[in-house]
C-alpha cells in the first residue's frame, strides 16, 4: 500500500484523506449498541417514554409488539456533555465549537465542490476551442482545489467527532434514521477522492485524442460523486429544519425516501449548487489577483489577469440567478410553516436579511467594478464606457434601496414623532421597492458584462443597428416593467403583492436570454475593433476580487448561522428539541462574531493553500557541496 | 509595504467592518429564551392565572408573531363575544357549545372556522394556516391553553368561565436545578435509591426482587424494567410498586451506567 502510495505521489494527501475518512466512520462503530446503525429502541430514558407512547398495535415500524424505530428523544440538560472555556476573549462552547468547525468545513466542501464543475466546463471548452490555454487554466484551478479536499475531509471528520461527542443522542437519533445513508456518504468520499486523484494527476498523461475523452469522463464522474455527496448531507440538513418521513413524535415511518425528499431538500440542493459555483470562482479569483500582484513578468501578470477575469466571470454566472433560488427556497419554507416563514423574513431574523442585502450590494458593486476597470484593457478606448455613469448609478441606487430597512432605527422620543417608519424611506422597505432594486441590480450587472464583451469587438452582419435598437428596446420595456410591477405592488394587498415577484424576476431572465441569443448572433464572425491587453489592468482592481472573495465567505457563514438558527431551541423542527444550555437564538452581533472569527480562520488556511499551490511549483536548484 | 501585507490588512479591515455595521448599524433584538412550560402554583389566583396567559400568548405561544397589526392574522379582540356569535355562523364547523370551547377548539382544530381572508390560499377558507398550538414547535400543555382561554375570554371586558387548576407540575421548575448527574453505576444506585427495594451494588433492599443475577436478562429487557417498569413484572410481585418517574429523573448517561452494572451482574 505504501508503495502504492508513494509511486503515485498520493501519500501525503491520500493519508491524510484516508485518516479523515476512517474519522468519519469510525464513530459509527464507537456507539453503545451493539448494532451502530441500529434502528432498534435503544439507550436514554427519554426514548422509552415516546416509545411507550407509540405502541399502538398493527402500526408500521412495529416489530413483536415493540416499536422498531426510535421516538425523538426528550432530553436533559444533564444528556449533554458540557465544558465552557475562554480562548482569546471568545466564550467556546460545545455549540461554538461545533458551529465553527461545521461552517469552516462547509465553506471548504463548497469550494471543493465548485471548482470541479467549472474546471470541467473549461476543460471541455479547451476541447471544443483546441486551445490549450483553457486546458492550463483548468489544471491550474484544480490544482489550487487539492489541498481544500484535504482540509474539507479533515474538518468534516473533527465535525462527526465533535457532534458524536457533545450531541450524542441527536447524532443516535439521526443515525437511527439516516445511517444507511451516512455509509453511503463515506463511500461515495472514497470513490469522489479516488476520480479526484486520476483526474488531477492524469491530467498530462491525458492531454489529447481519446485519452482526453476518458479523462473529461473522469470529471464527470467526479462532479457526480460529488453532487451525491452534497445531496446527501442537504437530506440531513433539511430534515433537521423541517422533518418528513417522522411521525409527530419523531418516530420514522420506515421510509427513507421519505425522509430524505422533505420539502426543503430539492431548494436547498439547488440554491447550494449555484451559490457554490458562485463561491468557488471568487475563491480562485482571490488567488488569480494575488498571483496577479505578485506576478515577476509581462506574461505572468496576463495569465493571471485572464485566470481572475475568468473567475470573476464565473462567480457572477452563479451571483445572478442566485437571489431567484433564494426566493424558491424561501417560499418553501413559509409553505412549510408560515411560523418559520414569518420568523424568518418579519420576525427575529428579519435584520439579518438586511444584512445580506448589504453583503449581496458589497458583491455586485465588487463585480461590476472589476468589469468597468476591465474595459481598461482595451487597446483603443471601449466605445461603451460612457455608458458606465450610468450604470454605475442605476447599482448605486439599486443597492441603497435593497438596504432600505422598513422599520428604522430610531430612540423612543424619535419613534414618537415619526411612527415606527420613516415618512419617505419607509416605503423603501418594503418587498415591492426590493424585488424591484434586486432586478434591476441584476440587470445592470448583466450590461456592464455584455458591453464589456462588445467594446473590443465590431459587428459585420448588416442589421448590427437594428439589432441594438432591438436590444435597447428590449431593455427599456423590461425596466418599465420591472418598475411598473413595482409601484403596482403598493396599491394592491400584501398578500397579492407577493406573486409579482415571480413576472418580475421571469422579465428580468426573459430580458437577458433574449439579450444573450441576439447579441450572439449579432457578434457571429465579428472582426476586432481593439487588441485586449491581458495584464494592462490596475492593481485596485484586483482588490475587487479580494473584496467578492471575503465578502463571499462571510455572508455564506451568516446565512449559515440563518439557516441553522431559523430551528430556535430545536435539533429537529417540532420533533426534537435542544434542551442544551445553548440552545438559546444568539443575538445577531454574537453571531457576526463568531461568523468573523470563522472567516479569519478560513482565510488564514486559504492562505496557507496559496502558498502551497505556489510552493509546490518551484524547484530547488542543485547547489555543489564540499568546497 | 508588500502586496501581501497590503491584501491581509485589507481583508481584516473587511471582516471588521461587517460585524461593526451590525452591531452599530442594526438594533439590538434580544431574542427570547427557549419557552419552558409555565408554572401553575397551588395557590394561583385567577388574575395570576389570566397573567400567565398573556404571557404565554406573548412569549411561548408566539400568537403575537401573526396576530398583531400587520394583517398577517385576524386580530383577536373581544373574544368572549365573538366567539359565540361564530358558533351561530353557518360556516362554523366545530362541536363546540359555549364561548371556552370555542376558543379551545380554535386553538387544537384550527379549520373548524376560518375568518374569511385569512384561509390557506386556494381553499376558500375553508383551511386555516394556523398550526394546532397543542404540538409541533408551539407545544402548549392543556393548563397553559387554559390560561390562555382565560386571557382571550378577558382581556376585553369578559368574564371568564375557567377555574384555575389545582397545581401542575412544571417541567421546567425541576430542570432548572437538576442534580449533579451520577459518575457510575453505584452512583446511581446510590443516588436513586434503588438499594432501599432491591438487592444490588452491595446493598440489600427487600420489597423488590433481587437484582445481584439479572444480568443474563439482556440490556434491552433492563432497560425497559427501569423506565416502564410495569411493562413486564417479575414473578410474585405486583404491578405498581415500583415508580415509573425515573425515566423523567435519569439522565441518558445514568441510565446507561445503571444498564451497564445490572448487566455485569451475573
Amino acid at each position: 500500500m505504501s508503495f502504492l502510495l508513494r509511486r503515485s505521489g498520493l501519500k501525503g494527501r491520500a493519508a491524510a484523506m484516508l485518516i479523515a475518512g476512517m474519522l468519519l466512520v469510525l464513530p459509527l462503530f464507537l456507539q453503545p449498541s451493539s448494532n451502530p446503525v441500529s434502528k432498534v429502541l435503544s439507550v436514554s430514558a427519554a426514548y422509552a417514554e415516546q416509545a411507550a407512547d407509540a405502541k399502538v398495535e398493527g402500526k408500521e415500524g412495529e416489530k413483536d409488539g415493540k416499536p422498531k424505530f426510535m421516538a425523538a428523544p426528550k432530553l436533559k440538560e444533564g444528556d449533554y456533555p458540557y465544558f465552557k472555556t475562554n480562548i482569546l476573549g471568545l466564550e467556546v462552547t460545545p455549540r461554538i465549537l461545533a458551529w465553527l468547525i461545521a461552517q469552516l468545513h462547509l465553506w471548504f466542501a463548497a469550494f471543493v465542490l465548485a471548482v470541479p464543475i467549472f474546471v470541467l466546463l473549461i476543460e471541455a471548452i479547451g476541447i471544443v476551442t483546441k486551445n490549450d490555454k483553457y486546458d492550463d487554466m483548468a489544471h491550474e484551478f484544480i490544482k489550487v482545489s487539492m489541498t481544500a479536499f484535504s482540509i474539507t475531509s479533515i474538518t468534516g471528520g473533527v465535525l462527526a467527532m465533535v457532534l458524536f461527542n457533545y450531541y450524542p443522542d441527536f447524532m443516535k437519533y439521526l443515525m437511527s434514521i439516516f445511517g444507511d445513508t451516512m455509509i453511503i456518504y463515506a463511500m461515495l468520499f472514497f470513490g469522489e477522492s479516488g476520480c479526484l486523484y486520476i483526474y488531477y494527476y492524469g491530467w498530462d498523461r491525458m492531454r489529447y485524442g481519446t485519452s482526453k475523452w476518458v479523462h473529461l469522463s473522469l470529471g464527470m464522474l467526479l462532479n457526480a460523486f460529488g453532487m451525491t455527496i452534497l445531496f446527501i448531507s442537504n437530506a440531513w440538513t433539511t430534515f433537521m429544519m423541517a422533518p418528513s418521513g417522522v411521525d409527530g413524535m419523531g418516530a420514522f415511518t420506515g421510509n427513507i425516501w421519505e425522509a430524505i425528499r422533505g420539502p426543503l431538500w430539492n431548494p436547498i440542493n439547488l440554491h447550494r449548487f449555484i451559490a457554490n459555483i458562485a463561491y468557488g470562482g471568487s475563491i480562485v479569483g482571490a488567488y488569480a489577483a494575488y498571483k496577479f500582484l505578485a506576478a515577476q513578468s509581462k506574461e505572468e501578470r496576463a495569465h493571471y489577469d485572464w485566470m481572475g477575469y475568468t473567475s470573476n466571470f464565473i462567480a457572477i454566472a452563479g451571483l445572478l440567478p442566485l437571489p431567484f433560488a433564494g426566493y424558491w427556497l424561501t417560499a418553501e419554507m413559509y409553505a412549510y410553516s408560515q411560523q418559520v416563514g414569518i420568523t424568518l423574513m418579519g420576525g427575529l431574523f428579519a435584520w439579518l436579511f438586511i444584512v445580506q442585502a448589504v453583503l449581496i450590494g458589497s458583491l455586485f458593486l465588487a463585480a461590476n467594478y472589476y468589469l468597468w476597470c476591465g474595459m481598461g484593457r482595451s487597446e483603443k478606448p471601449n466605445p461603451y464606457f460612457k455608458y458606465v455613469k450610468y450604470i454605475a448609478f442605476a447599482v448605486v441606487v439599486s443597492f441603497l434601496v435593497w438596504f432600505t430597512p422598513h422599520t428604522l432605527i430610531m430612540t423612543a422620543k424619535e419613534a414618537k414623532i415619526i411612527g415606527s417608519h420613516h415618512p419617505v424611506v419607509g416605503v423603501l422597505g418594503v418587498m415591492s421597492a426590493k424585488n424591484t432594486a434586486v432586478n434591476i441590480l441584476i440587470i445592470a450587472t448583466y450590461l456592464s458584462f455584455m458591453l464589456y464583451r462588445r467594446g473590443d469587438r465590431v459587428p459585420t452582419v448588416g442589421w448590427a443597428k437594428t439589432g441594438d435598437m432591438l436590444q435597447a428596446g428590449l431593455l427599456t420595456a423590461a425596466c418599465i416593467n420591472i418598475l411598473w410591477l413595482g409601484i403596482y405592488g403598493y396599491l394592491i394587498p400584501a398578500n397579492v403583492r407577493i406573486g409579482l415577484s415571480i413576472p418580475q424576476v421571469f422579465t428580468t431572465l426573459l430580458f437577458i436570454i433574449l439579450s444573450v441569443i441576439i447579441d450572439g448572433k449579432m457578434y457571429k464572425g465579428a472582426k476586432a475593433g481593439s487588441v485586449i491587453e491581458w495584464g494592462k489592468m490596475p492593481a485596485r482592481s484586483q482588490y475587487a476580487l479580494f473584496l467578492l472573495a471575503v465578502s463571499f465567505t462571510w455572508l455564506m457563514g451568516l446565512m449559515g448561522f440563518c439557516r441553522s438558527g431559523i430551528r430556535q431551541h430545536w435539533h429537529v423542527y417540532t420533533v426534537m428539541r435542544d434542551n442544551s444550555p445553548d440552545a438559546f437564538t444568539p443575538t445577531l452581533p454574537y453571531a457576526a462574531s463568531v461568523v468573523s472569527v470563522g472567516t479569519v480562520i478560513f482565510m488564514a488556511l486559504v492562505i496557507f493553500i496559496f502558498w502551497l499551490a505556489q510552493f509546490s511549483a518551484k524547484k530547488q536548484k542543485h547547489e555543489a557541496h564540499g568546497h | 509595504m508588500g502586496n501581501f501585507t497590503k491584501i491581509i490588512i485589507f481583508s481584516i479591515l473587511i471582516v471588521l467592518a461587517y460585524p461593526l455595521y451590525v452591531k452599530f448599524g442594526i438594533p439590538k433584538l434580544n431574542p427570547s429564551p427557549p419557552p419552558v412550560e409555565a408554572e401553575i402554583g397551588a395557590n394561583m389566583t385567577m388574575d395570576q392565572f389570566i397573567a400567565l396567559g398573556k404571557k404565554i400568548f406573548d412569549e411561548k405561544g408566539t400568537c403575537t408573531l401573526c396576530h398583531n397589526s400587520l394583517g398577517r392574522a385576524p386580530m383577536l379582540n373581544n373574544q368572549h363575544s365573538v366567539a359565540l356569535d361564530r358558533l351561530k355562523d353557518p360556516r362554523y364547523k366545530g362541536g363546540a357549545k359555549t364561548a371556552e370551547e370555542y376558543l379551545h377548539e380554535s386553538m387544537i382544530k384550527t379549520s373548524a372556522f376560518v375568518v374569511a381572508g385569512f384561509g390557506v390560499k386556494g381553499s376558500n377558507d375553508t383551511q386555516s394556516p394556523m398550526p394546532d398550538v397543542s404540538t409541533g414547535a408551539i407545544g402548549l400543555n392543556p393548563a397553559e391553553i387554559d390560561a390562555v382561554i382565560a386571557y382571550m375570554m378577558t382581556k376585553d371586558g369578559g368574564k371568564t368561565t375557567l377555574t384555575v387548576p389545582t397545581a401542575v407540575p412544571a417541567a421546567g421548575a425541576e430542570e432548572k436545578k437538576p442534580a449533579a448527574p451520577a459518575k457510575t453505576g453505584a452512583e446511581v444506585v446510590k443516588k436513586y435509591g434503588c438499594g432501599g427495594c432491591h438487592v444490588i451494588a452491595g446493598e440489600a433492599g427487600a420489597l423488590g426482587p433481587d437484582l445481584s443475577k439479572i444480568g443474563s436478562k439482556g440490556k434491552d429487557y433492563l432497560r425497559q424494567a427501569v423506565v416502564d417498569p410495569d411493562a413486564v413484572v417479575a414473578k410474585g410481585f405486583d404491578k405498581g410498586m415500583m415508580p415509573t418517574d425515573y425515566k423523567d429523573k435519569m439522565t441518558a448517561g445514568e441510565l446507561e451506567m445503571l444498564v451497564d452494572l445490572m448487566a455485569k451482574s451475573k
